[in-house]
């Protein structure tokens, strides 16, 4: 380890960490202005979850490889019943099995 | 702030934290391979606190890109969270600034899955019970960089290790978790197929935003106005 760090690092750093902090009330900036939130925009508010979640997903399922895809279909299964640790544990799990013991 | 609801958060929090901390030990790791030192590796992940982007932060600090650059990368990067504070801010009870500000600095993924879970099962949100939850990803992200930045070394091949499948893996359940909101299955394969499209034709991070743009429209034009329009009040 030769150096802790430096002052434009740490800079460009907290920077970043504002940068971040903005994306994270900006949200809250826009829609508490508002006395009530029609249905239509509840609507919209209601599908941000899967809306988001699902483009952190679908781009690895589509550009991975027969073991990453067999793997996430298994978790999607296991998924369906059990949540937390079961379902990342059967998806790893298959990933594993399929890279070690099967496609190796 | 309830103690009983922060502990309640805080076993939340720790299933949460356990299923993150293998990322935040390949962040520490890959952060001094790219020649950021372990303070750095660890102030990054405490001050960004928000993994996705602390990588591509890494990859360019890297390179000759200016400074201004970097932060708007990272910026791009976690574009995302600006809908995700505007899904949040309806089912914040508490009024108090300071604890807002500090709510909003925590809301990462997969604290924001848990928040809206936790407003599908019970119908509300407690700021202890958030602040539990948040506590403990917290710890445990920064501690996890710390130890890869500090051990990283020691992390064999990740692929060989499979941590390439954890994330989708884990955001997978994550999206799995919504699956009876409405329009679930009108949104979801949209988003997928908008986010893959955009991925090839525009490239990395635009495909969150425009995958996700994607979804709300599709849910905005397939909405029916309830039977009896009642709206709801910002709290």
């Amino acid at each position: 380890m030769d150096r802790l760090t430096d002052l434009h690092t740490a800079l460009v750093i907290l920077a970043a960490g504002l940068a971040t902090y903005l994306t994270r009330i900006g949200g809250y900036l826009l829609v508490s202005r508002m006395a009530r939130i029609p249905p239509r925009m509840e609507t919209a508010l209601n599908a941000v979850p899967a809306a988001v979640l699902t483009t952190l997903v679908a781009p690895a399922f589509y550009d991975g490889g027969l073991d990453v895809k067999i793997a996430m279909a298994v978790a999607v299964l296991v998924g369906l019943r059990w949540q937390g640790f079961a379902l990342i544990a059967a998806g790893w799990g298959t990933a594993m099995v399929l890279r070690h013991l099967i496609l190796a | 702030m309830h103690k009983t609801h922060f502990w309640q958060g805080a076993r939340t929090g720790l299933v949460v934290g356990l299923s993150t901390a293998p990322f935040g030990l390949l962040f520490g790791a890959v952060a001094v391979d790219g020649g950021v030192s372990p303070l750095e590796a660890t102030m990054m992940s405490g001050i960004i606190f928000a993994g996705a982007s602390q990588l591509v932060g890494v990859k360019l600090f890297g390179t000759d890109v200016p400074a201004w650059l970097v932060v708007l990368s990272v910026f791009a990067v976690n574009f995302r969270h600006i809908l995700y504070s505007a899904a949040l801010t309806p089912h914040l009870d508490d009024k108090n600034l300071t604890s807002k500000a500090g709510i909003f600095f925590f809301l990462t993924d997969p604290q924001f899955a848990e928040a809206m879970k936790q407003v599908d099962r019970t119908g509300r949100l407690e700021t202890g019970w958030y602040l539990g939850v948040a506590a403990i990803i917290y710890l445990l992200w920064v501690l996890s960089s710390a130890l890869g930045a500090v051990f990283g070394s020691l992390i064999g091949d990740p692929v060989a290790l499979g941590v390439d499948v954890l994330l989708p893996v884990y955001f997978l359940g994550l999206v799995l978790g919504f699956r009876r909101r409405p329009l679930f299955g009108l949104v979801v394969p949209v988003s997928a197929a908008a986010s893959i499209i955009a991925m090839h034709v525009v490239g990395s991070p635009w495909h969150v935003s425009l995958g996700a743009l994607a979804g709300i429209v599709t849910a905005l034009i397939a909405h029916r106005p309830p039977p009896a329009a009642a709206e709801r009040e910002v709290r």
